[in-house]
């Protein structure tokens, strides 16, 4: 039982879920939350802090079982082959959980063993190897830094050869070097066939994925590749940099027709839904000596931040 | 949820595969904790030397006061046979009844024993007079088992004076005849070690399950634990398997030390003692871990193997006789297992059963580990919901 037989149906979508919703204590955390993620994709899930990004991933795998709504995860039921799914996903969680007591290889022959893999101390060792950690095998995982940890609990999770990985804000607290390594690795996993559902709240790592999904407040606001979610939200922006434009976005945004304004160093990015009525907005500022604008692309970043306030509009 | 039956996860002795990496897994983490590893050894034998030591409820030197009334060979024949008990420490004697009162309320004087004015006419006529013993009873343990050895020392003094008149009255020419099948000497260690093995198995076994759930759950490695494809029932036996050595290893080092140090006999055969053992540790192992899926911390877990070891020792009838309890407090303590496991260990060491003739008792305490085990596996909450 070394590779996970091939299934006879054999999907091109291997998260294919619809309506999903999940209360607790009477709030719904999930609500009516649609995802299809294919194979062989990174997918980026995104959103602030309890939007319901965990709990989504956890119905997925079988750890949550969601109040209403179905669909399949690699072909299989997720309310009721939760098994099969198991024994196919690799779950990363967004806080180590590996056994901080045992050591880096005890850890990785305890997960081969519990899916029954033969020569579980051959898996384990080859694992050490490939994660760079020869040497330190008898290390305790607890004493292992933020960025090891991370890469030990990768390791745990595609050593059982998983054809799905999902990662619950895998990089939180890692350095860059590490997150660059960390993203690599996936991009190299999925380029040998395996599908990535991966939290973040990183631009740059959303940046990096095939496909994004938004969620706030337990809504999916908008899901597609980076392009078109930019697309989506219709935003035209315009870049003004100068001196002080700290008070400038005090007076812009007074002005209607501008939806969003974010300082970005330097500079700030103005934006809005409708472009002549931005344009009508920012016209009287353009002549403003000092000042430079230009008209640029929306970016993700801005996208999300006009979604974010849209969805808090909707919940005032 | 209840899994439904899945051929991949049952074939290729996937279950003995997964029972077996939470068992390595689990001994892993119990020799890790050292501290712990060297209580769960040290447990048994300092309990055990403390409290069979300690726990003797046959009294002796017992503060005692004689009243004389009269002076009389009787009367004195009584007095040099209380001296000549154990039992019994005459301390004074004394000729007024206020002195008696005041030796009682003090505590200088356990028992005070009367013998009233005419005493050895009314004997000699025949007369059964009655002789007054004033025992302190706050103790009743105490107390109780002295007024019983105090008649049969009474009685054979009279009968002595009796039968041999004129001759020497303190002639210490009568013995107390005591019956005590099992236990000839009267030796309460004989009896506690038995006991103590129980006790001191069900109080630290139980606490090493009750954390087992608890403490994945707190650590966090629960939420991991729970998405790899492992059941519950694999979890279970993983957890248990360990402590199962552990409790035997205590079993062991309990019983060597009651016979090199107690010289509690081994009367009945060693694979009874070690079968009905076993089942015993993997009984409380079980409710151990039952607790562990009921609680949602560590702190509750504890607290339900504490409320749950107290009737184990007070109703058990290690601490108190079993016949002399209310009809209720019987029924509950058949359903403990201590109760058994204390009635079997009784029987195989000192009297010689066999596992064959505690069909009963081994039966019980089967059926309460299978219960215990039933209710966990049900319990564990394969998701987080």
């Amino acid at each position: 039982m070394s590779t996970v037989p091939a299934t006879d149906k054999a999907p091109e979508t291997v998260i294919d879920v619809h309506h999903l919703t999940k209360s607790f204590g009477g709030r719904k955390v999930v609500d009516d939350v649609s995802m299809s993620v294919k194979k062989g994709r990174i997918h980026g899930f995104l959103g602030p802090n309890g939007s319901g990004k965990t709990t989504t991933i956890r119905m997925l795998c079988g750890l949550l079982t969601p109040d209403s709504g179905d669909g399949t995860c690699l072909g299989f039921d997720i309310l009721t082959e939760s098994d099969r799914i198991r024994r196919r996903v690799g779950y990363m969680t967004q806080k180590f959980s590996l056994y901080q007591d045992l050591s880096i290889r005890e850890n990785l022959e305890f997960v081969a063993r519990v899916y029954g893999l033969s020569d579980a101390r051959g898996k384990a060792k080859a694992a050490i190897e490939r994660l760079g950690l020869k040497g330190r095998e008898k290390q305790l995982a607890g004493e292992l830094s933020g960025g090891w940890k991370q890469r030990l609990a990768l390791g745990a999770c595609i050593l059982p050869e998983p054809a799905l990985l999902l990662l619950d804000e895998p990089t939180a607290g890692v350095d860059p070097q590490a997150r660059r390594d960390f993203w690599n690795e996936i991009h190299a996993l999925a380029a040998d066939g395996l599908s990535v559902l991966v939290s973040t709240h990183y631009m740059d790592e959303a940046e990096r994925c095939h496909e994004i999904a938004y969620i706030a407040y337990g809504k999916l606001l908008v899901q597609g590749t980076v392009d078109e979610v930019i697309e989506g939200t219709g935003l035209v922006t315009w870049t003004v940099s100068g001196p002080d434009v700290h008070h400038l976005q005090a007076e812009l945004s007074k002005q209607p027709g501008i939806d969003m304004i974010a300082p970005f160093g330097l500079s700030l990015h103005v934006a809005g839904h409708d472009e002549s009525a931005l344009e009508q907005a920012i016209a009287p500022y353009r002549d403003r000596s000092g000042f430079k604008w230009e008209k640029g692309e929306a970016t993700l970043e801005d996208a999300f931040i006009d979604l974010m306030g849209r969805s808090e509009d909707n919940f005032r | 949820m209840t899994a439904p039956y899945d051929p991949e996860l049952n074939g290729n002795g996937g279950f003995f595969k997964r029972f077996w990496a939470m068992t390595v897994k689990e001994f892993i983490q119990m020799t890790r904790d050292r501290v712990t590893l060297a209580t769960m050894i040290m447990i048994p034998v300092m309990q055990l030397l403390l409290f069979g030591f300690a726990i003797n409820t046959t009294p002796h030197d017992l503060p005692t006061a004689v009243l004389m009334r009269e002076n009389s060979d009787v009367g004195r024949s009584i007095l040099a046979a209380l001296k000549n008990t154990d039992f019994f420490e005459v301390q004074s004697v004394i000729t007024r009844s206020e002195d008696m009162d005041s030796l009682l309320k003090s505590g200088r004087a356990l028992f005070v024993v009367e013998i009233p004015e005419g005493f050895e006419r009314a004997v000699r006529r025949g007369e059964t007079p009655a002789l007054l013993v004033a025992a302190d009873a706050t103790d009743p343990v105490a107390s109780s088992s002295a007024l019983g050895a105090l008649s049969g020392i009474v009685t054979s003094a009279l009968a002595n004076d009796r039968q041999i008149e004129f001759s020497e009255p303190s002639k210490p020419a009568f013995s107390i005849v005591q019956h005590r099948r099992y236990n000839p000497a009267g030796s309460s260690t004989l009896n506690i070690v038995p006991g103590l093995l129980g006790t001191i198995l069900t109080m630290t076994l139980l606490i090493f399950t009750a954390l087992s759930v608890t403490r994945e759950m707190e650590r966090g490695t629960m939420e991991n634990l729970l998405s790899m494809p492992i059941r519950p029932l694999e979890i279970m036996f993983g957890k248990i398997t360990p402590y199962v050595l552990i409790g035997l290893i205590q079993a062991l080092i309990i019983i060597s030390a009651g016979i090199l140090v107690f010289r509690v006999p081994i009367l009945g055969d060693l694979p009874s003692l070690a079968l009905a053992t076993a089942l015993f540790v993997i009984a409380n192992l079980s409710i151990g871990y039952t607790f562990s899926t009921l609680a949602t911390n560590q702190l509750q877990a504890i607290q339900m193997a504490m409320m749950f070891f107290l009737p184990n020792i007070l109703l058990s009838g290690f601490m108190f006789p079993f016949a002399g309890m209310p009809g209720w407090a019987q029924w509950i303590g058949e359903a403990l297992p201590l109760t058994h496991y204390i009635r079997i260990v009784r029987a195989i060491m000192l009297k010689g059963a066999d596992i064959a003739t505690l069909a009963y008792d081994t039966g019980v305490l089967a059926g309460l580990m299978m219960l215990a085990m039933l209710i966990a596996v049900r319990r564990f909450r394969r998701t987080l919901d």
